[in-house]
């Protein structure tokens, strides 16, 4: 909302600067977004009058000027085009030697092609005025003033134009639509500055204009109470439509409203004044001169002001004639009933709509007001005849026309007055002060919240007054929110700690520091292409979760998956020739795999560790150790890993479950080379999802300590031949299980595949650690064991022993 | 005898004093000492001597080998020291080549500020909850005191999956699940990702991250608000940092406040960060609304509390001096190593 510092001062003295005044009204909750000060920047700027034009002895273009400015004749030099060879009388701006114009631009004495030139004539630009003001003026070249000036000569041109204009533009809550008003804004204003509230339209609540059924053949019926709480209509005959005066429209100007004529500005005008939007239409376009205000039937269409045609349904509330709609209630008028230049009847319609319904209505024709923006967040009923009545003045103050007498006043729901318990103990202990019940009562009554009985009564335009609370703000912000004390909360002591699932993620991000890898952030969006591209499993890819109202197909979906983020983000990385990439990703993936989402639940929601790299010296065993690293870090020391050949995102011969019982915990492995095509990456990427919800169900601390063994062990080596496809882990299963509980560490030290082996053949040597904690082992024992062990492996594996 | 014993000891002593390697001395120690060695002959031959010189002999014989053990002994010594010092000299490296250790990874930049707010209020006895993104409409809005008509809810542009389920659109959806859990007293803080249809821009992105505060207890005051939040501000941000509060207006809270910290980077005098302003918009705040109270089971008649809101970007982005938010989620690893 912006107001000048002009139209404010109509409601309070002001006696600090502009700038002043933004700090103080911020600090006391209506936020200041800017502040332009036009004009301000002018300096020793005259009226000055042209006396002679002359030819410039070595420039086609130039001429030479005599310009009278008051004490002395001043020798310009100009190229403006408006400018002509024997000129004379003509008013202008002058800016004079060591003169500022806007933007910091300081004129000083020059020379032109060798001619001197004492200042420089001003176009309107170039003094910062908008050409609007001044219609009927040259834009192009020197802004030549009218004759009545000449009386001015050598004045400062900012005083005699009135070039000076402080506008401030306010940040207001939706919780004050009674600040989208300059009597809302003049009322905080004064509050603020500690100044009387001059209430200039005090008048407008004392009238008292009679009731009618009917005027000039017109009637008004509301058919949707709970709609349209009030409407007014006041009217005015023998209208002459023509030009707003100019300090109308230098107000609205400053409000940043066109002006258009002068009951269409009337409208604007008191809608920035009051806070209450009117409407004018012409009586004659009302057909059966009988206004309903109705909900719109289905399918109904109106052609609205912006010459736009509307399809309308129920949910819309319209102001129709006994045949059509002339006007959308709230938000736009109808072209149909529209003011034309020949109207000499206007009806002015103040009304009062429900907030929720203006919003939907504006939000389902993408058709965003100044009305309905004030509407939808619930006005005050009481305000819509100070408005009607306001407006019927203003027309008669600017000859605009003629008031008819009464007004018609449909009021159905009277405005309910909110009353709070002004609870001084309990408004002190929410702010955590100790102000007394008088100073309470003073600052509420500036606000014209009177206080009778301990009783705060709320006035007509406060209707977000409703809570003890509520009163506590008002008097905190005027109290002084910097003049509370900083205090620390004192109650019972609360222990600060960080769950399970949080410490999990915390040891995670730091092994994955100390391994090298950097943590990304990524979108949790993706789209059906991505997750096409990174073959993600069709049952998976099905319980993705659409947006209704995206961004773009890009960020269409909520992830089932982190892979695709992951892989884009290698792929931005290597498509920047960055040569390594080591990343993880702690974020979630989002499934609708159990129908909660039709079911108004919310869907599964797991966080994820997701590992990406290409680089120097990663391999599937280098991630592996990572994995197993995190997984120990955590004490989770039992778990199998198997081969997965069936996910589609992973190199078929390269990637593994890990699992606890039935669980998959986390898949690792290489990236799919047909994958890696899609994301044009040309190096292997190896990739690693770790199921953090669940790892936090398996991590156990429990640590207990065991002797340290006093018994030596025995060590063994053993070196088997087998086929080229059998897994070491079944090895290393026949081997623990056959060793009693004596085997206590397992070791593999060589892999070795030779022609002489036999075809698809390697020979496989562990390194054994066998010990009792009771008693030393006997070789004997030993040899029965590694006997065991020897057989199983041939009969399971058909394994032999290399010798 | 004797005068054998003589010779052997000025000949063994100036050959061991002379001798130049180990080897060498070895092979000394074995002629003169060695089993069959000169003075060990001669000791043999002590059984032809009369018993009167034998005690004189023997003593002399005694004397001689100490002497040569001696310095046999510290021959062996200067030898061992002598290869130690070759050994060292040829073990000599230069320092200043490059290292072979392995590169350390990074926290990005939004965790690393997650985590600096975490551990402040950790110490101040808060615990860290958590809570869905894709979130009931009614955790994100009604309970917060935004039905479904309320002018609020145009602040925000919500992604919609379905009328009841949205991207939360800000981490309070959390607050009101841990209120319906908890009984007071409830000290949490809630980092978390929000969602808001804003396009991508250098200041604008769809998703970004929010801290959210809550304390709910018997009598706790707007001051407390403005204690916690000015000892957060200086913790986080310098300890000459001041906090300013602005009233204003969210649904939930009531009195509600916008505070404002004193320029980190210029320390308020006005720099380009600051917009010249000297004060740096942080956060959101306020009382917690008697109506959310409510609506989450606690008694507004009894319990009172504060909530705040900041986002984790902005403070990121004036920290390090990042210009530009798209680099955040564009995780090129030149731009996540510098962190």
């Amino acid at each position: 909302m912006k107001a000048s510092v002009e139209w404010l001062s109509e409601y309070s003295d002001i006696n600090v600067d502009t700038q002043e005044l933004g700090d103080i009204l911020t600090m006391t909750g209506s936020k200041v977004e800017t502040i332009e000060q036009r004009g301000k920047d002018i300096k020793n700027v005259v009226v000055g009058k042209i006396v002679e034009v002359t030819k410039h002895p070595d420039a086609e273009k130039l001429v030479i000027t005599k310009v009278d400015v008051g004490n002395k004749i001043l020798q310009i030099v100009t190229a403006a085009p408006n400018i002509k060879i024997g000129m004379k009388d003509i008013i202008v701006p002058v800016a004079l030697d060591g003169s500022e114009l806007p933007g910091g631009k300081k004129i000083n004495t020059s020379k032109l092609r060798g001619v001197e030139s004492q200042g420089m004539m001003c176009g309107m630009e170039e003094l910062d005025i908008d050409p609007a003001e001044y219609p009927d003026k040259e834009v192009n070249g020197i802004f030549i003033l009218d004759d009545k000036y000449a009386k001015n000569i050598g004045e400062n041109i900012v005083d005699v134009l009135n070039l000076r204009e402080d506008i401030i533009d306010f940040e207001i809550t939706p919780n004050r639509p009674d600040c989208l008003s300059i009597e809302g804004l003049g009322r905080e204003t004064a509050v603020s500055l500690n100044k009387p509230f001059k209430n200039p339209r005090g008048n407008l609540d004392k009238l008292n204009v009679p009731d009618k059924s009917e005027i000039e053949g017109l009637k008004v019926d509301i058919e949707a109470p709970d709609l349209c709480h009030r409407y007014v209509a006041r009217v005015l005959k023998d209208v002459k439509i023509g030009p707003s005066p100019e300090w109308m429209v230098r107000r609205l100007k400053a409000c940043g409203v066109r002006s258009i004529n002068n009951i269409v500005d009337i409208t604007n005008y008191v809608m920035l004044e009051l806070g209450e939007p009117l409407h004018a239409f012409d009586i004659n376009s009302i057909e059966g001169k009988h206004i309903t205000v109705r909900r719109a039937k289905n399918g109904e269409e109106i052609t609205t002001l912006d010459e736009q045609k509307r399809v309308l349904n129920e949910n819309n509330l319209v102001i129709a004639d006994s045949k059509k709609p002339v006007a959308i209630a709230g938000v736009m008028g109808g072209l149909n009933s529209e003011i034309e230049d020949n109207t000499k009847t206007v009806v002015f319609e103040a009304a009062n709509f429900y907030g929720g319904s203006i919003r939907k209505t504006s939000k389902q024709l993408g058709l965003r007001t100044e009305s309905s923006a004030r509407f939808e967040k619930g006005l005050s009923p009481e305000n819509a005849l100070r408005a009607a009545n306001r407006a019927v003045e203003l027309a008669e103050q600017i000859g605009a026309g003629k008031a008819v007498e009464g007004k018609i006043d449909v009021y159905p729901t009277k405005q309910k007055i909110n009353k709070i318990k002004l609870d001084v103990d309990r408004i002190n202990r929410l702010l955590g002060t100790n102000i007394s019940k008088q100073e309470m009562i003073d600052i509420l009554e500036k606000l014209e919240i009177k206080v009778e009985n301990d009783v705060a009564i709320a006035p007509y335009f406060r209707m977000d007054l409703e809570f003890v609370a509520d009163l506590a703000e008002e008097v905190g912000r005027f109290y002084g929110y910097d003049k509370l004390a900083t205090t620390l909360v004192n109650a019972e002591t609360t222990i600060g700690l960080r769950n399970k699932e949080q410490n999990i993620q915390k040891r995670m991000q730091e092994i994955l520091v100390d391994s090298g890898f950097s943590e990304i952030y990524t979108y949790g969006f993706v789209s059906e292409k991505d997750l096409e591209k990174s073959k993600i499993d069709k049952k998976i890819v099905d319980t993705a979760i659409e947006i209704k109202n995206p961004l773009s197909d890009e960020y269409k979906l909520m992830r089932p998956s982190t892979i695709p983020s992951m892989l884009q983000t290698l792929a931005l990385n290597n498509n920047r020739k960055n040569d390594s990439a080591k990343l993880f990703d702690l974020s979630k993936n989002y499934q609708n795999n159990n129908g909660q989402i039709e079911q108004g639940e919310v869907p599964l929601q797991e966080e994820i560790l997701t590992l990406g790299a290409y680089c120097e010296g990663m391999d599937f065993y280098v991630l592996k150790g990572i994995i197993e690293n995190i997984l120990e870090a955590i004490h989770i020391n039992h778990y199998d890993i198997e081969k997965e050949e069936e996910n589609g995102s992973y190199h078929p011969g390269r990637c593994a479950n890990l699992k606890i019982g039935k669980d998959i915990i986390t898949t690792f492995g290489e990236v799919h080379p047909e994958v890696l095509l899609n994301y044009d990456i040309n190096k292997r990427v190896y990739l690693a999802e770790l199921n953090i919800t669940k790892l936090a169900k398996y991590s156990r601390v429990s640590k207990k300590y065991v002797e340290v063994p006093k018994f030596p062990a025995v060590e063994r080596d053993i070196a088997i031949i087998v086929d080229e496809s059998t897994e070491v882990g079944k090895i290393e299963k026949i081997i623990t299980k056959n060793s009693k509980k004596w085997l206590e560490k397992l070791t593999l030290f060589d892999i070795y595949r030779n022609e002489k082996l036999g075809e698809n053949k390697k020979s496989v040597a562990y390194s054994m650690v066998f010990r009792d904690k009771n008693k030393t082992l006997s070789d004997e024992e030993i040899n029965a064991i590694m006997e065991k062990i020897i057989t199983n492996l041939q009969k399971e594996l058909g394994a032999e022993l290399r010798k | 005898m004797e005068e054998q014993i003589k010779n052997i000891q000025t000949e063994s002593i100036s050959k061991i004093s002379q001798c130049k390697d180990e080897k060498e001395l070895n092979d000394l120690k074995v002629k003169y000492l060695g089993k069959k060695g000169e003075l060990t002959s001669v000791l043999r031959g002590m059984g032809k001597l009369s018993p009167e010189e034998r005690p004189h002999i023997g003593s002399l014989v005694n004397q001689v080998r100490d002497e040569l053990e001696n310095l046999i002994s510290e021959k062996e010594k200067e030898f061992t020291r002598k290869e130690l010092e070759e050994k060292l000299k040829k073990e000599n490296i230069d320092v200043t080549e490059p290292s072979k250790k392995t590169s350390l990874g990074s926290l990005h930049p939004i965790t690393q500020i997650i985590n600096e707010v975490e551990d402040i209020f950790l110490g101040m006895g808060y615990k860290i909850a958590d809570g869905p993104e894709v979130e009931k409409a009614i955790y994100n809005f009604d309970k917060l005191n935004t039905p479904p008509d309320h002018p609020a809810r145009d602040l925000q542009d919500t992604f919609y999956v379905t009328d009841d389920i949205v991207l939360r659109s800000q981490t309070s959806p959390v607050q009101a699940r841990v209120m319906e859990e908890q009984k007071p007293p409830i000290k949490i803080i809630c980092p978390g990702a929000v969602y808001r249809s804003d396009s991508i821009d250098a200041t604008h992105s769809p998703v970004f991250h929010q801290v959210e505060g809550l304390v709910v207890d018997k009598n706790i005051a707007m001051s407390d608000l403005k204690g916690t939040l000015e000892m957060f501000a200086k913790k986080c941000l310098g300890e000459n940092t001041k906090i300013r509060f602005r009233p204003h207006h969210f649904p939930f809270t009531e009195p509600s406040a916008e505070a404002d910290v004193s320029c980190f980077v210029c320390g308020g005098k006005g720099c380009k960060v600051c917009k010249g302003e000297g004060w740096i918009e942080l956060l959101g705040c306020g009382m917690v609304h008697p109506k959310v109270l409510q609506n989450c089971g606690i008694d507004p008649e009894i319990y009172s509390g504060f909530a705040f809101g900041f986002g984790v970007e902005r403070i990121a982005m004036a920290k390090f001096g990042i210009d530009d938010m798209r680099l955040l989620f564009e995780n090129d690893v030149r731009f996540l190593k510098q962190f």
